[in-house]
């Protein structure tokens, strides 16, 4: 199996600019180009735009929260793969995106490499081989 | 199993139900209860009991010892008594003999015989055979003049018209003197009896008795030496010596009792202070009286009257009850000062976790917000060491990476803190709800299924159909699963087992077993596992999920406890009651 990124489709939705630039900058030295986005709303605009393979979901955001991304995602785009990120540590927050469907969760701040691994995997789950 | 005795949680319904008495109550206990309260409570009870339990007993001991006093008085009383009647009685025969004797004398002789020294000396001498004591025997004529005697002195022609008695006779027409001496100088008594003459004319026939007569009745008495008994007449002149309150003739040294014919027992203090019973009789027809003193003497004191047998069972009594008493309020006592210590204990918990659960909600809030720049600082950090790479040329290229390594590192310190912090925070909040056991372990198994798949782990759920739904908060059991089974899947390599079971303990109670078949743990492990911090990862582990998870099991009334053998595996076990605040579970 061989790893086609720059053909990932992955949305990076966070309402802290700077924290998802640099994580889609560091992304892209690893030959992932995601795009981002900062709330959730404009994330399902994209979505319905073009849906991704994977999309990376921050839970607390101003205005519609993760969770409830999630939970039209599940309705609209239930092949989606979806890992959401925290920056609560509530990891009953958290099995609740696990029961909405969502692929796994990550507590930040994250690892680079876990998020990789992560990511894989969810390509993997979403059938994606290249 | 192990660590079945850590220490108890708090439940969550005991915060901020603290009113003013309840502050105060923790602020007596915060400062402690001093043993000096506890011994002087002891003393109080005590007394209190010795109070109760000894007082109707002294009452009664004093009741009875008066009981006894009364009998004892009686039993020395009555002989005294009768003593005196009988002596009484010998008195009022003695003088209604002589009395009679003399009347008779008077009416069945003649004057003309009376008259006649001669005549009157048969009389006389006959008389005296019949009845001892008399002395002498003469006739007076209405001027009171002694016409005839006979008798040891010269007494004929005597003029008695002077004479008490000779007013005294004339008013009763018999009479018996006092003792005197008289014209003969020696003590005795007249009887005296008055006759109306044919020839009209009125005369009188006296005869004296010797008071020796007296001291006889008196001896007959028996007495015992410290015992007075004399006679005396109604002025309170001795009439008989007596061995202690003077000599014939002589005045007593106390007041006359009050009049009575029947004989009276008073209690009575001896010239020399002792207690004693006087018995007296005011002899009829006669100016006597008859006086018996008996001191009480030792069978009377209080050492006599106290009884040994009474004052042994008393004393026994009163030291079974003090012992008792002394036993009893030591148990209570103790009892009482361990549930305080238990409650100061308890009241220190809730202190305690109120104090926790302010620092959780803060730490919530301090954690949620530093997360954040804490991961765009990562990420820089992270940015600039994937930049770096990039460019082999780069001077001081290592320095750099190493910088950004301690920046990454220390980024991860304070990931961990804020992640202590959070589980602080959520160990506060319990949400009790009516959950099916089984369901809530499928649920947190189904997280890890992928991971079980990647590692080749075989997850295996052996759930008892038909449990009880329990009362519980889901979210604290799924982070207790959660972290049991994260335990379970670092402790196994790839291709291990885990086995998830359920069952029912029994009526109240829902068991719940992970099982290993990982690296397993030393003894000492075991000891430390549940401690807060310990950790065998290290490096990543922040070593406090057992310790959480073993708080939200003691918190839900439930227990945990673990069995396991280094290379063979682990198995924790948890109980949970079906229903909530039913109490601990015993294992």
């Amino acid at each position: 199996m061989t790893l086609d990124r720059d053909k990932w489709r992955i949305l990076l939705v966070d309402d802290e600019v700077e924290f998802v630039s640099t994580l889609a900058e560091r992304l892209s030295l690893r030959d992932i180009e995601p795009e981002v986005v900062h709330d959730g709303q404009e994330a399902l605009a994209r979505i319905h735009a073009r849906a991704p393979h994977v999309v990376i979901l921050d839970m607390f955001m101003p205005g519609m929260k993760g969770l409830d991304v999630l939970r039209t995602l599940r309705f609209s785009h239930p092949q989606v793969q979806v890992i959401l990120l925290t920056g609560h540590g509530a990891t009953r927050d958290a099995m609740e995106g696990m029961r909405l469907g969502a692929f796994d969760y990550m507590v930040k701040p994250i690892n680079i490499d876990d998020l990789l691994k992560k990511i894989t995997e969810a390509m993997d789950a979403a059938g994606f081989t290249a | 199993m192990t660590r079945m005795e850590h220490s108890p949680g708090v439940p969550a319904g005991s915060h901020g139900s603290t009113g003013q008495a309840a502050a105060q109550q923790r602020a007596d206990l915060h400062d402690g209860v001093p043993p000096t309260r506890y011994r002087l409570l002891r003393r109080k009870i005590v007394a209190l009991l010795l109070g109760v339990a000894v007082a109707p007993l002294c009452v009664l001991t004093v009741i009875n010892y008066q009981i006894y006093q009364t009998i004892v008085a009686k039993e020395f009383e009555a002989p005294l008594r009768a003593l005196v009647s009988k002596t009484k009685n010998s008195f009022e025969l003695f003088f209604a003999e002589r009395t009679s004797a003399v009347s008779f004398i008077a009416s069945a002789y003649p004057v003309e015989k009376l008259s006649d020294d001669k005549a009157l000396a048969d009389i006389f001498e006959v008389m005296r055979q019949k009845f001892s004591g008399f002395v002498d025997m003469g006739f007076i004529d209405e001027r009171g003049r002694q016409v005839s005697y006979v008798g040891p002195y010269d007494l004929k022609g005597k003029d008695y018209a002077d004479q008490p008695w000779f007013r005294e006779a004339a008013l009763h027409g018999s009479y018996i003197t006092d003792v005197f001496t008289g014209l003969r100088k020696f003590p005795h008594i007249a009887i005296v009896v008055r006759q109306l003459g044919n020839d009209g004319k009125w005369w009188t026939l006296r005869a004296t008795v010797d008071t020796r007569q007296y001291e006889r009745l008196i001896a007959a008495m028996g007495i015992s030496p410290d015992s007075d008994a004399f006679l005396l007449n109604k002025h309170g002149i001795l009439q008989t010596d007596s061995t202690y309150y003077g000599a014939l003739l002589q005045p007593i040294p106390f007041p006359m009792p009050r009049t009575s014919y029947e004989t009276q027992v008073v209690d009575f203090k001896t010239t020399d202070g002792q207690a004693a019973l006087m018995a007296y009789v005011y002899i009829p027809d006669s100016e006597y009286v008859l006086m018996a003193i008996k001191p009480k003497g030792a069978a009377f004191s209080t050492k006599g009257l106290f009884r040994a047998d009474l004052a042994i069972l008393l004393v026994a009594s009163v030291l079974l009850i003090l012992l008792v008493a002394y036993k009893l309020t030591g148990d209570l006592v103790a009892r009482l000062k361990q549930s305080d210590e238990r409650r100061e204990l308890a009241f220190r918990h809730v202190e305690h976790s109120q104090k926790l659960s302010s620092i959780g909600r803060l730490a919530a809030g301090v954690a949620h917000e530093i997360n954040n720049p804490l991961a765009i600082i990562n990420e820089k950090a992270g940015l600039m060491k994937d930049l770096l790479a990039l460019e082999p040329e780069f001077p001081k290229k290592d320095r750099f990476i190493k910088q950004i390594d301690a920046i990454a590192a220390a980024v991860a310190r304070c990931r961990n803190i804020t992640h202590r912090m959070l589980g602080f925070a959520r160990q506060m909040d319990v949400n009790i709800e009516s959950i099916q056991v089984n369901d809530v372990l499928k649920e947190t198994a189904s997280f890890l299924e992928r991971e079980s798949a990647y590692r080749n782990i075989e997850l295996s759920l052996s759930l008892t159909e038909g449990l009880p739904a329990i009362e519980s908060d889901r979210g604290q059991l799924q982070q207790v699963f959660l972290n049991m089974l994260n335990n379970a899947f670092a402790a196994v390599n790839d291709g291990g087992a885990i086995a998830v079971a359920t069952w029912r303990q029994d009526d109240d109670t829902v068991g719940i077993s992970i099982k290993d078949n990982g690296c397993g743990m030393s003894e000492e492990v075991q000891r430390h596992v549940f401690e807060p911090f310990f950790t065998t990862k290290k490096g990543t582990g922040t070593g406090l999920g057992l310790s959480i998870s073993y708080g939200i099991i003691k918190r839900l009334g439930g227990d945990i406890a673990l069995t396991s053998k280094p290379n063979l595996g682990t198995t924790f076990t948890i109980l949970l009651p079906v229903a909530h605040g039913q109490g601990g579970v015993q294992s």
